[in-house]
């Protein structure tokens, strides 16, 4: 009988597993298997040679070498800010609370090119830091500029990526039982030696993985190494990228392809060991572990972590609104009456209301794949538990650690055949959205699912409730609202997506961060400001999807 | 959704392709999108009815309309013609649609990232490209273009119109449309008030008076900073033109990645930098003032004019094209004077066709040199990479 | 010896403890009783530095504890639910405070080793404190409070989570245990039966207040407020009027010498209520309680009456002989008007009860014989 329970459980995996297995193989492996094989095989054979060529280049070494450091450093800095953020955010309860751990998944979602120029001026020489200096030491002040430094690098990605440890590590923190500290502390351990031999140990699991998935997107950093790291400094995504669209490299990008590749494969195989130790761990269920700052040491603590968070994450967002609301004569809202009232008279041009449009109908088109995909990637792995389901788990993250060109043009390059033409079709920009956002429907989902107590089911089905209606009464509304904040997750991920989107989104259909693009390219003081305000609009709209999914109080929003 | 017996030998990818597919515009759950869709193409092309709005819905939902046999009989009196070109190309709605009018042809436009991206993506797609001609091709890097076969010839009757030195290729595989010289932009607020001197020539930017002052855009990642590379080599010659860069160097020349971090956050003239003097286009001055928010008298800017490098945008039939035909008298429009009048204010270059009229605010604003810097394209092509890797050596390793 | 004087501790703006003094003698067991929620726990965490007071002093031994951080008081605390570290193993668990005083390895050894055998454990050293019983963790719990020799070892409602029968056996256990460790030992719980089977003495909470301190067989006889005996299962009969010294009360008059006229409430101390019948009938001097029987319950070696009188609240008496009235049944009740005292107006009547003669209706009344002559 265990034998027929096992065979058809394995069925219903596989049954389960077979859309989302499709959809990244489509949409995928076969899209970057293409560019890769025309890079390293330009004849139809295989030309190893370039391989070696490429690893033993001495720049190519510098290249990866810079990637790996820039991004252990990057990692180890947002582990170092974020921690303290996560205490806060997960310990101490305090007004806002909620609508803070809201505000920090914004810049997670929000793509380098709306925020690189408001980062900019604040690393640069007019930042208000400099005005704060300057006024209290006049001349002899120092001014400080990061523009072009690898300081700006790590500031950037932990502005991007505080979120992923926030609520990570938070997400755990807050289910570990207070009373086990304050055992550690009774028993004569200090409060660094409790942190050590207490709290570090059971929060690991959650470290480590937050840490492998900030190493996964600081490896693979693109903009914010363009951007504020200057143009002596490329990361491996960065030269993938100058290959592909400037030297036509085609080895030398397929090369680099597949050595970022490996490494984002190690670290998810990394991720996945330390996932199973966090399922495995038990946890010490608890009441509530949020209290109001008691001792004075603890409101410093806080303080001095708001006053962090505004500095880092909220700053660049307020230059952003500032920049937006900024006339030559003042504030007033003439960007945005600009952007709006913009006539569509010429192909390109991008009327606010249009694209705003196309980034939401692409947006729930996103969420719809991602959805459709993840979910029954999440529902296999919960129904199975096995190998196969897992894999597919980890593989639906790759996309997230592999170069938008090399999925852009491996999209142009691999579907252009019949059955697969899929030239200038604008389903390619919701499937490439999606492919981004897969992973978070299956990280929010899969826990969700797991954690639903077979007992409950049983207890229904005692109580007279049918199969259908066990779905209905039982697992509907506690998965239900795991959805929504799987789907709310997903869009706003997809709307604010834009690596992969520049490539595909079609003239007639631009979305919020191609129109930012398209302003940004172009000289002049209102296409300027317009920029400004629809990077604006874009913000508020992932903020509102942010929020909105926060008042459901799943609290597992961003967290892997 | 039609039916298409290519997909039946795959049902999963089409059980994929229908979840997929049936959410921008098709979602029967959500009624209010569709019609908004199909009000959003029309606009594309408030001409031509009923066939259009048939062939723009395939289009939506099956990709590439002119696969379909349906599609030609709904276009019976034109095809769709497809043209690839960068994120910078723009045209008048109405423009276009005189061509739509005269011909019948629609026109899809799709742009595919920054120039050197749209011609690479073409490059490789060659035997199936994603339209039907390319067009944004510079000198800077024609020769790769012409190089790799994919253009095909056409050679455009109103190529008399056009000034012979702007005519690069003499089998017509492609053909000037534009030029838009990239030069050195100057704050003029800025020199006016320091009491400084505009510098009149390059080698004047490596003067003390002039340290720290200067942008320019990386010549690997930015096709102005490759320009204004390519003016220093044709100034200072093969052998002196990393003398000068390392003397520019010492007065404290800065670098970035792209054109709009140069022009918006380190450029005094047009943004919130400091830097009074910055590589961007002869045609950014009377950008500044149309893009004012108050008109000005006369531009915040100007040109330093033997900074100046050509560039000249070429646009040429694919060899892979499904309608070469139909390029081809897209082509033709395009050197029109409808067209070519067209191009100064939505793409801020100049127009090649010599009777076309220049709008009054680029007369008034913008200088054009008669005879900017030029290197031979195929000259160019032989050195391009190597003078980028040596330039990256002196001034950013 | 603990002394506290004058505690106050608040959350916020709840205030948790005030106004709180409390002495723990030396080698004794000083059980904290109160209902959830009355600050019992707070004093602990207060003590241990977990919770940093508002107002007031801790004394250990004369040294003033107030401005020392958790880890240099030298207090031993054993936590509701344990608080067992999960990553780490039984002896793991149990080494770490000797570990923390800078033991050496062959002492720290040696102290889990007595402290594991201490509680029964000793074949468990090795396995990870997730594979543990809920008595096993107890006990581990409480090796681990006592392993570091803590001057003062306080236990925050240990036998809270266990089921009964383990409870019993563990209450057996561990005054053997406070024999053994001889340390001074606070220990709070909010079940009587516990501080009555533990404690030297017993300290009544409510609302973050001290409401009585005595020895167990005192608080029994003296409960001093409606509230203590409420607690206790007493049952108290409010607002009899008094005149002379004497209580009129529903069967008849009560001696409460010394009492100022007024009106009173009046707790029937354990052993005041019981049942006649013809072997034991009503002895002079008892008064007569007429009633019939609501209930009838079957508690091992004896029999619960729950009776409805006549006039006045239900009583709940033990009876031994072999017939037992059935419900509905007549019966008679004797009162020994010596076994009341009035009982000190605390206001805790405030509520609903205050206008009926109420007995306590908590479910563990009937199972523990708290009306039995202890």
């Amino acid at each position: 009988m265990n034998a027929a329970r096992t065979r058809s459980r394995r069925g219903t995996t596989a049954a389960l597993l077979t859309v989302p297995a499709a959809f990244l193989a489509v949409f995928f492996l076969y899209p970057v298997a293409t560019i890769v094989v025309t890079g390293l095989a330009p004849e139809g054979h295989p030309e190893l040679g370039v391989l070696g060529r490429v690893v033993t280049d001495p720049s190519v070494r510098e290249v990866a070498w810079f990637t790996l450091w820039q991004a252990l450093l990057s990692t180890a800095a947002t582990l170092a800010v974020g921690l303290p953020g996560a205490y806060v955010l997960s310990r101490i309860d305090f007004r806002g609370r909620r609508l803070l751990q809201a505000g920090v998944t914004i810049p997670f979602v929000l793509p380098t090119v709306v925020v690189g120029s408001a980062f900019l001026a604040l690393l640069g020489p007019r930042s208000p830091v400099n005005a704060a200096l300057s006024a209290l030491l006049g001349e002899a002040a120092p001014t400080l500029d990061l523009r072009r430094t690898v300081t700006a690098i790590l500031v950037a990605h932990v502005f991007f990526n505080y979120a992923v440890v926030v609520r990570t590590v938070g997400g755990l923190w807050s289910l570990i039982d207070p009373r086990v500290e304050d055992a550690a502390r009774v028993l004569g351990a200090s409060r660094w030696r409790t942190f050590r031999e207490v709290t570090l140990p059971l929060l690991r699991p959650a470290i480590a993985s937050a840490a492998a998935i900030v190493f996964l997107f600081t490896f693979t950093s693109f903009g914010v190494i363009l951007l504020l790291g200057g143009p002596g400094r490329a990361t491996i995504e960065v030269e993938i990228h100058r290959a592909t669209t400037q030297l036509l490299d085609l080895p030398l990008a397929s090369t680099l392809a597949l050595l970022q590749l490996v490494a984002v494969v190690a670290s998810l195989l990394v991720y996945g060991r330390l996932q199973r130790r966090t399922t495995t761990q038990p946890l010490v269920g608890s009441a509530t572990t949020l209290r109001a700052p008691r001792s004075r040491g603890e409101r410093w603590f806080l303080r001095a972590n708001l006053v962090l968070v505004a500095a880092l994450l909220l700053a660049p967002l307020l230059v952003l609104v500032e920049r937006s609301l900024s006339t030559g004569a003042g504030y007033a809202l003439t960007n945005y009456r600009n952007l709006f009232s913009a006539e569509r008279a010429t192909v390109l041009a991008v009327p606010a209301g249009e694209a705003v449009r196309n980034s939401l109908v692409f947006g729930v088109a996103a969420t719809a794949v991602a959805f459709v995909v993840g979910g029954l990637a999440a529902t296999a792995a919960t129904v199975s538990r096995g190998r196969a389901a897992d894999l597919v788990d980890r593989a639906l993250m790759v996309p997230l650690g592999t170069s938008a060109v090399t999925v852009g043009f491996g999209f142009l390059i691999a579907l252009r055949h019949p059955p697969l033409d899929l030239r200038g079709s604008v389903l390619l920009v919701p499937v490439a959205q999606a492919l981004i956002a897969t992973p978070f429907v299956v990280r929010t989902l899969l826990p969700v699912l797991r954690s639903i107590d077979e007992r409950l089911r049983e207890a229904a089905a005692v109580l007279g409730a049918t199969p259908a209606r066990i779905w209905r009464e039982v697992d509907l509304p506690i998965v239900g609202r795991a959805a929504l904040v799987a789907a709310g997750f997903s869009f706003a991920i997809a709307v604010g997506e834009f690596g992969a989107t520049v490539f595909l989104a079609r003239a007639n259909l631009p979305t919020m961060p191609t129109a930012i693009f398209r302003l940004l390219g172009r000289p002049g003081a209102a296409n300027f400001g317009e920029a400004m305000a629809m990077s604006t609009l874009l913000m508020l709209v992932t903020a509102a999807a942010i929020v909105a999914i926060d008042r459901l109080r799943i609290g597992q929003v961003g967290r892997f | 959704m039609t039916p298409r017996p290519v997909h039946a030998g795959a049902p999963v990818l089409v059980a994929v392709l229908l979840i997929a597919s049936c959410s921008p515009d098709g979602d029967p759950g959500d009624p209010e999108e569709a019609p908004e869709t199909v009000e959003d193409t029309d606009e594309v092309d408030p001409t031509d009815e009923d066939a259009e709005e048939t062939d723009v819905e395939e289009t939506d939902d099956e990709g590439r309309p002119t696969d379909d046999p349906e599609d030609e009989a709904a276009t019976a009196d034109g095809a769709t013609v497809t043209l690839l070109t960068h994120d910078s190309f723009d045209v008048s709605e109405d423009v276009l649609d005189l061509f739509t009018e005269s011909t019948g042809h629609a026109v899809d436009v799709v742009p595919l990232g920054d120039a050197g991206t749209a011609l690479n993506q073409t490059i490789l797609t060659g035997d199936a490209p994603q339209g039907d001609l390319l067009f944004g091709v510079d000198n800077t890097f024609l020769s790769r273009a012409i190089d790799e076969g994919i253009f095909t010839t056409h050679e455009s009757p109103l190529l008399d119109e056009v000034a012979e030195g702007f005519v690069l290729d003499d089998q017509h595989r492609v053909t000037p449309v534009d030029r838009g010289d990239v030069c050195l932009n100057y704050d003029v607020a800025y020199f006016e008030e320091a009491g400084l001197d505009v510098p009149e020539e390059l080698t004047d930017l490596t003067e003390p008076e002039y340290e720290g002052l200067l942008t320019v855009t990386n010549p690997a990642t930015s096709s102005p900073g490759l320009a204004f590379l390519l003016a220093t080599v044709e100034t200072f010659g093969e052998d002196g033109y990393l003398d000068f860069w390392e003397r520019l160097q010492a007065n404290d020349v800065l670098v970035t990645d792209g054109w709009s971090e140069a022009y918006y956050d380190e450029f005094s003239g047009a943004g919130d930098g400091d830097r009074p003097l910055v590589v961007s286009y002869a045609s950014s001055p009377p950008a500044e003032v149309i893009f004012a928010e108050e008109e000005p008298e006369a531009a915040p800017t100007g040109v330093i004019e033997a900074s100046c490098f050509r560039q000249i945008e070429f646009v040429g039939v694919l060899a892979g094209a499904e309608h070469p035909d139909e390029a081809g008298e897209l082509i033709d429009f395009m050197l029109s004077e409808p067209f070519q009048e067209d191009i100064p204010l939505t793409m801020f270059v100049f127009p090649v066709n010599e009777n076309a009229e220049l709008p009054e605010v680029f007369e008034e604003h913008a200088v054009l040199p008669d005879d900017p810097l030029d290197i031979d394209f195929e000259l160019i092509g032989e050195h391009r990479e190597d003078w980028i890797e040596a330039w990256t050596a002196v001034v950013l390793r | 010896m603990l002394r506290i004087t004058d505690l106050s501790v608040s959350y916020g703006d709840h205030v948790a403890v005030t106004g709180l003094s409390l002495d723990a003698p030396d080698g004794k067991v000083l059980c904290v009783l109160g209902p959830s929620g009355s600050g019992k726990s707070t004093v602990l965490r207060a003590v241990a530095g977990l919770e940093p007071p508002r107002a007031g002093t801790i004394e250990l031994d004369g040294t003033r504890l107030d401005g020392l951080r958790p880890d240099q008081r030298d207090v031993g605390l054993m936590f509701q639910e344990h608080a067992l570290f999960p990553h780490r193993s039984v002896d793991e668990n149990v080494a770490f405070g000797p570990r923390m005083r800078g033991l050496g390895r062959a002492t720290v050894r040696r102290r889990v080793e007595e402290a594991l055998a201490l509680v029964d454990m000793s074949a468990t050293a090795r396995r990870p404190v997730t594979e543990l019983s809920g008595g096993e963790r107890q006990r581990v719990a409480l090796a681990r409070s006592i392993a570091p020799r803590p001057k003062l070892l306080m236990l925050d409602e240990p036998l809270g989570s266990l089921d009964r029968t383990l409870q019993t056996r563990l209450l057996e256990d561990l005054p053997h245990v406070f024999r053994e460790l001889g340390t001074t030992v606070v220990y709070v719980t909010h079940d009587q039966h516990e501080a009555l089977a533990l404690a030297d003495r017993v300290a009544v909470m409510r609302d973050g207040r001290l409401e009585q301190v005595d020895e167990p067989a005192a608080l029994w006889r003296a409960p001093r407020t409606t509230f203590v005996a409420d607690f206790l299962g007493l049952t108290y009969l409010t607002a009899l009027p008094v005149r002379d010294g004497v209580a009129s009360g529903p069967w008849g008059p009560l001696p409460v010498p010394g009492t100022p006229d007024g009106e009173h409430d009046v707790v029937l101390l354990p052993g005041a209520v019981r049942a006649t019948d013809p072997q034991r009938p009503r002895r002079p001097g008892e008064l007569a309680v007429p009633a019939y029987v609501a209930d009838r319950r079957f508690a091992g070696d004896h029999v619960r009456l729950v009776a409805t009188p006549d006039a006045g609240p239900r009583l709940s008496v033990a009876v031994r002989s072999e017939v037992v009235p059935a419900p509905g049944d007549r019966c008679e009740l004797a009162l020994d008007p010596r076994a009341v005292r009035v009982l000190e107006d605390d206001g805790a009547a405030d509520g609903p009860l205050a206008l009926t003669l109420t007995s306590p209706s908590r479910p563990s009344s009937s199972e523990h014989p708290a009306q039995e002559p202890s």
